[in-house]
């Protein structure tokens, strides 16, 4: 399903390469190579993160092993808990530029006002990563309160109310700006769309707070419903729009009247939440950030989660499957489905639940019944 | 133009806030119900019915107040707009009724849609200075939902933060939303939150933030609920991610049932609607605004237009809301004695309204409540 997302995307980027070679010039566009492959093997950024980042991403490494998945990973272990990681981070993007494919835990990132910002979002600003794309399903297996639950969220990741821009204009009173674009908002209602036309999904919501911010949250409306009549209405696709505390309210009552949602950045932080919670939680919700030239996968709902870290008892699921996700996208599509398919019946079982699912497998231990599984 | 009048006037009330801070020694931080009675040994209290089916609501609520021998005596006042200097206001009897008695109780309004309207509830805020909004939401026993031991406490900063009204488009295509967070209004809120936690029997109180990526601003707000706290060290205090409070209370909202939430503006807004979704929607959750020059307790329900003068509506959430008043009044045996009542009602589920599931009338929902205060 995201598969084929994920596949078409990177279809348009096999696309451009071939019209974009005017052979005339003679140089290869560095700008728009494709992910990097040698002999077969493609090399791909791994950032663990911190919390239990490495755990889960050595979780992906052992079952990747063991399928022996063309991939060799460039291993770049940034964290974000001292500012000391910055030259690391450095390298890591360069990596990421290079191989144009990353698999990633979550950053740490620091309260205090003296700190850095957000490394996460700097990737994603810097990449150009705007979308994310996380698909909420009830998993068989799971336990949980709703049932049949099936929505994606797709969320604009580069700009909003994480511009970053602050300040304090007289003590003791401060501005945040909030910064909305149309050619941002443009591109992320057109994403939502063709993601929505291209898994079979039959609604868009735009999920705003309009009524308050008249202009900000306005223009990301109106750019919606105009992208909408424009270019999608004669496909049959539906849209609607909700606004955002509206929104939250009827997920957590009844999740199952959503498809496809498309919203700003906080928004986006909020509802997926909402989301995870719905379905089982961060550790079974996988995700990605998708631009134009890079895809960048991590876990849908990014937490660290520094309370389980090093003591083995984090789920890897999510990771793992954003690792299918991962492998799909590089057109390894026998390989993910096996992947994610053993993932599923192990989760589907219970043969080795963690304790976020009410076991007390460890980490370890849920790998191994994958591998086993497969 | 318009933004910078909204942002001085905000700074300057900031400013004599701070003022009366330091020049008055009470440690209320509102303006205390002063409990003055009139000739007839009862309290005062404003009333405003509101649109749709809020005159029936409102009915309900004083019968069973009636009934109950409450010693409030009701002003009822209507704050139908009028015109003022070619501008929307309240009428004057409403403002100078609200202002005499300190404390007010009001049915939904009917917000008219269409550009020229400043929303009611947002001039009533502005006009008594209504900082902080607190909504509980209790399970319900006899409306069954997926949840059931949800007991969430939320006050929201309710007159800056992101509704603050100034944005701007700087070239056609991008616009700019100020958040405006003021170190007054975070500290009032934070100082509202510990004395209804405080005055609840509550020992925790939970900041909820997302200062990781906007580090001033919500850096700020941490900062004064940070002071707050020294005041009050019989009260625990933490600070948590808005993300993790979302995917927390939608997992598993037991833990919150110990703690009051203080967040800013937006966050409440959103957070508050999510937990009242939790049990069943608004029609059972009631609400408060308090403020320095008086406190308004209100329904946040719509006015539902579609049922008005049929006699089927649920006064639940007025009347919960007027219970929420009477113990601001230190009333505290008879919203004992009320709430016990209505519950019991509900939990019976014999006579309860449509929404509810039930066949009974509004008329019939009142008498069995008032059958039960006996």
């Amino acid at each position: 399903m995201l598969s084929k997302a994920i596949v078409s995307a990177a279809r348009t980027a096999l696309q451009q390469v071939s019209s974009a070679t005017t052979l005339a010039a003679g140089f290869p566009k560095v700008a728009s190579r494709l992910p990097t492959k040698y002999g077969g093997v493609y090399t791909v950024t791994l950032i663990p993160g911190d919390g239990i980042g490495t755990e889960i991403t050595d979780s992906v490494k052992q079952i990747f092993e063991h399928v022996n998945a063309p991939i060799e990973w460039e291993q770049y272990n940034v964290s974000g808990e001292t500012a000391m990681g910055e030259s690391l981070l450095v390298e890591a993007m360069e990596s990421l530029k290079r191989n144009k494919v990353g698999l990633k835990g979550i950053l740490f990132t620091p309260m205090d006002q003296q700190s850095h910002p957000s490394w996460n979002v700097a990737m994603r600003k810097q990449l150009d990563i705007y979308a994310s794309v996380v698909v909420f399903k009830t998993v068989p297996g799971v336990p949980t309160r709703h049932k049949d639950i099936d929505f994606a969220i797709i969320r604009e990741n580069t700009e909003g109310e994480y511009s970053g821009l602050e300040h304090q204009s007289y003590p003791g009173v401060v501005e945040s700006l909030k910064v909305s674009t149309r050619v941002k908002a443009e591109r992320i209602a057109r994403f939502a769309f063709d993601f929505a036309l291209k898994n079979n999904r039959k609604k868009v919501t735009c999920v705003h707070k309009a009524n308050i911010m008249k202009l900000g949250d306005g223009l990301f409306l109106n750019t919606f419903r105009n992208v909408a009549e424009t270019y999608y209405k004669h496909a049959g696709m539906a849209y609607n729009d909700m606004i955002v505390d509206n929104t939250s309210m009827q997920l957590v009552a009844r999740p199952q009247q959503f498809d496809v949602m498309v919203m700003p950045n906080l928004y986006g932080a909020i509802i997926s939440n909402i989301g995870a919670a719905l379905v089982g939680g961060p550790g079974i919700v996988p995700g990605c950030n998708v631009g134009r030239e890079y895809a960048l996968f991590e876990p849908g709902c990014r937490h660290v989660a520094k309370d389980i870290m090093g003591t083995n008892r984090a789920n890897p699921a999510a990771m793992i499957l954003s690792a299918t996700m991962m492998l799909r996208h590089l057109g390894l599509d026998q390989m993910a489905n096996n992947i994610a398919n053993s993932t599923f019946n192990v989760l589907q079982a219970g043969i080795s639940k963690t304790s976020d699912m009410g076991g007390n497998a460890t980490t370890s231990d849920f790998t191994n019944a994958v591998i086993k599984n497969l | 133009m318009l933004s910078s009048r909204t942002f001085t006037t905000a700074l300057r009330s900031s400013r004599s806030t701070l003022a009366r801070t330091y020049a008055t020694t009470s440690n209320s931080p509102t303006a205390k119900f002063e409990g003055r009675k009139n000739a007839g040994g009862k309290y005062v209290v404003t009333l405003i019915p509101g649109d749709g089916i809020g005159p029936e609501i409102s009915e309900s609520v004083k019968q069973i107040y009636t009934a109950a021998k409450v010693p409030i005596e009701w002003e009822e006042v209507s704050v139908e707009p009028i015109l003022k200097d070619g501008k929307t206001a309240i009428p004057d009897a409403a403002i100078e009724s609200v202002k005499r008695n300190t404390v007010a109780l009001k049915g939904p309004l009917a917000t008219p849609i269409g550009k020229g309207h400043v929303s009611l509830n947002l001039t009533l805020r502005r006009t008594f200075n209504l900082f902080a909004n607190v909504r509980p939401c209790v399970s319900v026993q006899g409306y069954k939902t997926l949840y059931d031991d949800v007991n969430t406490v939320l006050i929201r900063e309710n007159t800056e933060g992101e509704y603050s009204g100034i944005e701007h488009e700087i070239v056609d295509g991008v616009v700019q939303s100020i958040k405006l967070i003021t170190y007054p209004a975070s500290e009032r809120v934070a100082r509202y939150a510990f004395h209804y936690a405080q005055a609840n029997g509550r020992k925790h109180v939970t900041a909820v933030h997302k200062a990781n990526i906007m580090k001033m601003s919500d850096g700020m707000f941490l900062n004064a609920c940070r002071q707050v706290a020294k005041e009050y060290p019989e009260i625990k205090y933490d600070e948590d991610l808005l993300d993790r409070v979302c995917l927390q209370v939608v997992q598993n909202p037991k833990p919150y049932s110990e703690r009051v939430m203080v967040m800013p503006n937006l966050y409440g807004d959103i957070l508050s609607d999510m937990c009242a979704g939790l049990i069943g929607g608004l029609g059972l959750t009631p609400s408060g605004n308090i403020g320095r020059d008086a406190s308004i307790f209100e329904a946040v329900h719509g006015s539902a237009p579609d049922i008005a003068g049929k006699g089927l509506a649920n006064p639940t959430a007025l009347l919960l809301s007027s219970l929420m008043m009477l113990r601001h009044m230190e009333l505290y045996d008879f919203a004992e004695k009320i709430e016990k009542a209505a519950l019991g009602t509900i939990a019976e589920g014999k006579t309860i309204t449509g929404d509810l599931g039930g066949k009974s009338s509004t008329k019939e929902y009142t008498a069995a409540i008032i059958a039960k205060l006996k």
